[in-house]
């Protein structure tokens, strides 16, 4: 499999491939309680998803999880702005595929292409206004270890405009990632 | 749901407060963060990885974040374990030794490599090899690598894993574990700020 991996080397929003370093479920093998851990049957065509079904309940669950935390937006944050945190988070912590993928969708939900591409030139430091550096601040914050997220950054969220739920949908989206990013980086690789 | 919500429980959200409204306008992703907390700690197969395996590691984890009710609960959830005392003394032990800040680590070699940032690479300490035992040795390397150098891994860290006898399901599930675990702690420690921030 390696031969054929050519990993990218820069953060980009370009459409990337995903490479497992280990073996996963041949989608023969699948049965109902992995389609169950799939949530969408089309993912049995995904390698990261049948190396992650491995383990279906986990599997399911966090789908769940993360598509209530992205996709609920009934109310609370836009997507974008939870996009952002997402991407934020993966600029920060390195996962050039995570990254690319969510900086993609925040670029769709904000109309503001180049600002994330600034995001992944420049990193967490890029100046994109009051309200997009207080998320990627925030987001920022709750990505280092130990946890540097406090009162300043909920002060800065309030001051640029977002309510407590807003400010828990940054939470949410930015801790998310936190899971996201550690198997994306650890299982396998990117290609181009 | 069978048990108390482990995050509202952790971050001390009462039933009628205001975080508890907002958590209940997410209630598929409150009700599956829970759901994942139960898959990996009350497995409906254990055999990949071990009960015991999983407490280990989730009190070397959330040690390695620094005291909190989180790194709190998991040792005392470990230490609930019959005979785990000795496990629990060196898992602290461990923990001091392999404190740090992070994320760092190396990017891929090319114009991010100005951004490459050195840290600490953990390994276990001799002298208490003996009682983790090789599977929990090579799991702990993995862990600190995945809490403070996301970036650094590579395939050979999966051989180092099978090596010691994980499976490839056991690697997942592991994976997957200390993932969670990073997801679980941000969400407290974000909600925590947020209730002391209303008080």
């Amino acid at each position: 499999m390696s031969a054929t991996v050519n990993p990218p080397v820069v953060f980009t929003q370009d459409e990337l491939g995903w490479v497992s370093w280990i073996d996963p479920l041949p989608e023969a093998e699948l049965t109902e309680r992995h389609f169950a851990g799939l949530v969408d049957r089309a993912r049995a065509k995904s390698d990261y998803f049948r190396l992650l079904v491995r383990d279906p309940e986990v599997l399911e669950a966090r789908t769940k999880t993360d598509k209530d935390i992205f996709y609920n937006v009934a109310d609370g944050l836009p997507r974008a702005e939870r996009e952002l945190a997402a991407a934020a988070t993966s600029r920060y912590n390195g996962c050039i595929y995570c990254a690319s993928v969510h900086a993609r969708f925040a670029s769709t939900y904000s109309k503001r292409r180049d600002d994330v591409q600034r995001l992944l030139d420049e990193g967490v430091g890029a100046d994109l206004g009051e309200r997009w550096n207080a998320v990627v601040k925030a987001s920022v914050a709750l990505a280092a270890t130990p946890i540097a997220f406090g009162p300043d950054n909920i002060a800065e969220l309030r001051r640029a405009g977002l309510d407590d739920a807003e400010i828990v949908d940054v939470i949410n989206g930015a801790s998310f990632f936190n899971w996201a990013n550690r198997l994306m980086l650890s299982l396998g690789e990117p290609s181009k | 749901m069978s048990t108390q919500d482990i995050i509202d429980t952790l971050a001390g959200i009462e039933p009628g407060s205001a975080l508890d409204a907002i958590r209940a306008r997410r209630l598929q992703a409150r009700e599956n963060a829970q759901k994942s907390y139960l898959s990996l700690f009350e497995p409906v197969d254990a055999s990949d990885v071990s009960l015991v395996e999983r407490a280990a590691v989730a009190a070397f984890v959330t040690g390695l974040h620094g005291e909190s009710p989180v790194a709190a609960f998991y040792r005392e959830k470990l230490a609930a374990n019959a005979d785990a005392a000795a496990l629990v003394e060196a898992i602290q032990a461990e923990i001091a030794r392999g404190k740090t800040s992070g994320p760092y680590g190396a990017f891929p070699a090319g114009p991010l490599s100005i951004e490459n940032k050195a840290g600490l690479i953990y390994r276990v300490s001799a002298e208490r090899k003996p009682v983790l035992g090789a599977r929990l040795v090579a799991a702990f390397e993995h862990a600190h690598l995945l809490v403070f150098r996301p970036r650094d891994a590579a395939s050979t860290d999966m051989k180092a894993l099978l090596d010691a006898g994980w499976s490839n399901t056991g690697i997942v599930t592991f994976s997957q574990l200390v993932a969670f675990l990073s997801f679980q702690l941000r969400v407290v420690s974000g909600l925590r700020t947020l209730a002391a921030a209303n008080a």
